[in-house]
């Protein structure tokens, strides 16, 4: 679906996009072997995913916010900002699978969930992987959600001021949507035409408040015609569908404006290691969205396309998995950060 | 040396900024054609043009969350807050997120922004025009909390402040914008941040004050020193970072300490100079410290009578001296 945000108010009407299964033919500018390094990728930051659960519930990791559901969402959409090339991110609390894909090796993200030295985000001051990420483009320092969407709409809005040709990605949950900054945030990036496409990853779940108590309109992304700028509702489980949207987007941002694209999500997890989802979800609720897995829809495709052969899906598994180990093996390890650094950058050196 | 109000000063000091270096920038409320409600970008818009002149909509959380993103980028905003009395929709940017930037990130962002804010009262302002809102941001590491009350200060400070890599809240007190007038050089200064200045020396009693209440406290020090009373004004001018050697010394030299803030007085920045002189110069006090602080309701009303009734003034603080003196 895309809603079309423009002036004039005839062209509100929202007009039917298909939103189709997995495409038998990869995107413009997409290899195969994009796709296979891609999916390798995707199935470590899922291994990483589980195995910092189960960390968790070992005492070693005191708190974790799982992507499990968001991966296609988070990876192809880094995907297309990667073979853009000048594009900065914002991204938000859950998406440790774009983090980690951006470029951290499996120990750097380990050192983050378990607080040690080495973290590269906040060498342990904060939550695994916030702070920044400035080698890799990344920026995200609260947990206050929706705080970072005036960050971003500043960045673009700078990045503007200094006529270079970036453009900003900023990442929200359907809960930040409901936050007044979000409203402010987009209003004036329509107001100047900002170089920013808004990523709202709709799990359908705030913490355990569900959409329909926290909206009363199906799409996020409908909100869009309120600001003057287009919005669309993309399958955020079909990662070549997230991939073409998200370059397109870019592209739209770069030369008229912002876009705001709604990635359709399920949430496969609780919201943190510190939340029981069966409190709130229908226990069929959860059987059926673990079924909407897109990491298993994607290796199902691999396969399809004879992009990868079902032996070789088992060796990738098996690599992330050793990966995994190693990285668990070297954090574990590693010394927490010193306590002389408690006082260091209070204020930029 | 020209004579320049406070007002005139800190438009100087965005002017001259502005044109040295082509990444500061003011966005806010009615900045634009209108020069800001006060006028202190008045006239910045022909200079500079509205690319960097930026009016924003009326929205006050996001004026400092977009500043806190373009700093991020390496420019160096100048949000205005109009009045202090609309900075809590931003307190979330400014406190939650400006001021944990650096740390929260190892060092890795800078936030080279100030936050220019009129604030204060004693100008019929009602409980919505007439804050002092300076005691949460003196309270959270991260910010600098700037505070002068001269133009010569004014000028200094809010140049250094913009070219510091540190959340700035700068204060401008309302009163002081056109009542306060005084010798501004000719060439380009900068002040530091974090000295404190003597303002009036002396021997008998310490008075530590900042912003419209250093001329309050330097009409009551005159006024007393008929009686035999000699007392140093200490102006802060800067509360983060706080000369606090600028103010033990003077309380080591005189022995005794009134603190003198509009703000109320409960957790506000006079209960910390106290403790401080307490922790630090403790041997050296003759008589318990004395603080000259509005009271502790939310802010000052706009009736008159009441207004009077919250404001210290230079009767209150010379009364205060007398007592200290006499101890």
């Amino acid at each position: 679906m895309v809603y079309r945000g423009e002036s004039s108010p005839e062209n509100h009407d929202g007009t039917g996009v298909s939103v189709g299964e997995l495409a038998a033919s990869l995107p413009e500018g997409l290899t195969e072997q994009d796709m296979v390094d891609v999916y390798a990728k995707t199935v470590l930051a899922r291994t990483m995913d589980e195995r910092i659960w189960a960390l968790n519930r070992q005492g070693k990791v005191p708190i974790a916010a799982s992507s499990q559901g968001h991966e296609a969402a988070e990876i192809a959409s880094l995907l297309a900002a990667q073979k853009d090339g000048r594009t900065f991110l914002f991204p938000y609390y859950r998406d440790l699978a774009l983090k980690m894909t951006a470029g951290l090796t499996a120990t750097q993200v380990m050192l983050s969930f378990m607080g040690k030295d080495g973290d590269p985000y906040s060498n342990g001051r904060q939550f695994p992987l916030q702070g920044a990420d400035l080698p890799r483009n990344i920026i995200q320092i609260s947990n206050v959600v929706g705080a970072g969407l005036t960050q971003a709409t500043g960045y673009a809005f700078a990045c503007k001021m200094q006529g270079d040709d970036t453009v900003v990605l900023c990442y929200f949950g359907d809960g930040a949507s409901s936050q007044g900054e979000t409203h402010e945030a987009m209003n004036f990036a329509g107001v100047h035409r900002l170089p920013i496409v808004y990523i709202c990853e709709n799990n359908h779940y705030a913490i355990s408040v569900p959409q329909r108590r926290q909206m009363a309109v199906e799409d996020v992304a409908s909100r869009a015609a309120g600001y003057g700028f287009p919005g669309i509702v993309v399958d955020g489980l079909d990662f070549l569908e997230v991939y073409a949207t998200t370059r397109e987007a870019i592209g739209h941002a770069r030369t008229q404006g912002p876009v705001l694209l709604e990635m359709k999500c399920e949430r496969l997890m609780p919201h943190t290691t510190d939340d029981d989802d069966r409190r709130y979800r229908p226990p069929e609720e959860i059987e059926e969205v673990r079924n909407r897995d897109p990491v298993a829809r994607l290796g199902a495709y691999m396969v399809e396309q004879g992009f990868l052969t079902p032996d070789r899906i088992e060796e990738i598994k098996a690599e992330a998995l050793r990966e995994v180990d190693a990285a668990t093996d070297a954090a574990e390890a590693a010394s927490p950060p010193d306590v002389a650094t408690l006082f260091d950058a209070v204020y930029p050196s | 040396m020209t004579e320049r109000s406070v007002i005139e000063a800190v438009r100087d000091a965005l002017r001259e900024e502005m044109s040295r270096d082509p990444s500061v920038f003011v966005m806010g409320e009615d900045v634009g054609r209108r020069g800001g409600v006060f006028l202190a970008t008045q006239g910045l818009i022909d200079d500079f043009g509205e690319g960097r002149v930026v009016d924003t909509p009326l929205a006050e959380a996001s004026i400092v969350g977009m500043a806190l993103g373009c700093a991020f980028r390496g420019m160096r905003p100048i949000p205005e807050v109009q009045f202090s009395d609309f900075i809590w929709p931003t307190i979330n940017q400014l406190v939650g997120e400006a001021a944990r930037a650096c740390y929260g990130s190892n060092g890795a962002l800078k936030v080279p922004m100030v936050v220019r804010v009129p604030y204060g009262g004693g100008i019929r302002g009602g409980l919505f025009h007439s804050q002092n809102v300076e005691s949460l941001f003196f309270h959270t590491p991260g910010l600098k909390v700037i505070a002068p009350g001269t133009p010569y200060d004014a000028k200094g400070l809010l140049k250094s402040a913009i070219r510091d890599n540190s959340p700035v809240v700068f204060l401008e007190h309302k009163k002081t914008y056109r009542l306060v007038r005084g010798e501004v050089p000719d060439d380009p200064y900068v002040l530091p941040l974090g000295q404190a200045d003597i303002k009036r020396a002396g021997s008998g009693i310490t008075v530590a004050t900042y912003g419209l209440m250093l001329h309050y406290c330097l009409e009551a020090a005159e006024l007393v020193a008929g009686e035999g009373i000699d007392v140093e004004v200490v102006d802060l001018r800067s509360l983060c970072p706080l000369d606090k050697e600028t103010v033990l010394e003077s309380v080591r030299k005189t022995g005794k300490l009134v603190v003198v803030h509009e703000d109320n007085i409960t957790g506000g920045v006079g209960a910390e100079i106290a403790a401080l002189a307490a922790d630090e110069a403790f041997e050296y006090l003759d008589a318990p410290i004395t603080r000259v602080c509005g009271p502790d309701v939310p802010t000052m009303p706009f009736a008159q009578s009441l207004e009077d009734a919250y404001m210290p003034n230079t009767e209150k603080i010379a009364e205060a001296l007398r007592k200290q003196a006499a101890y």
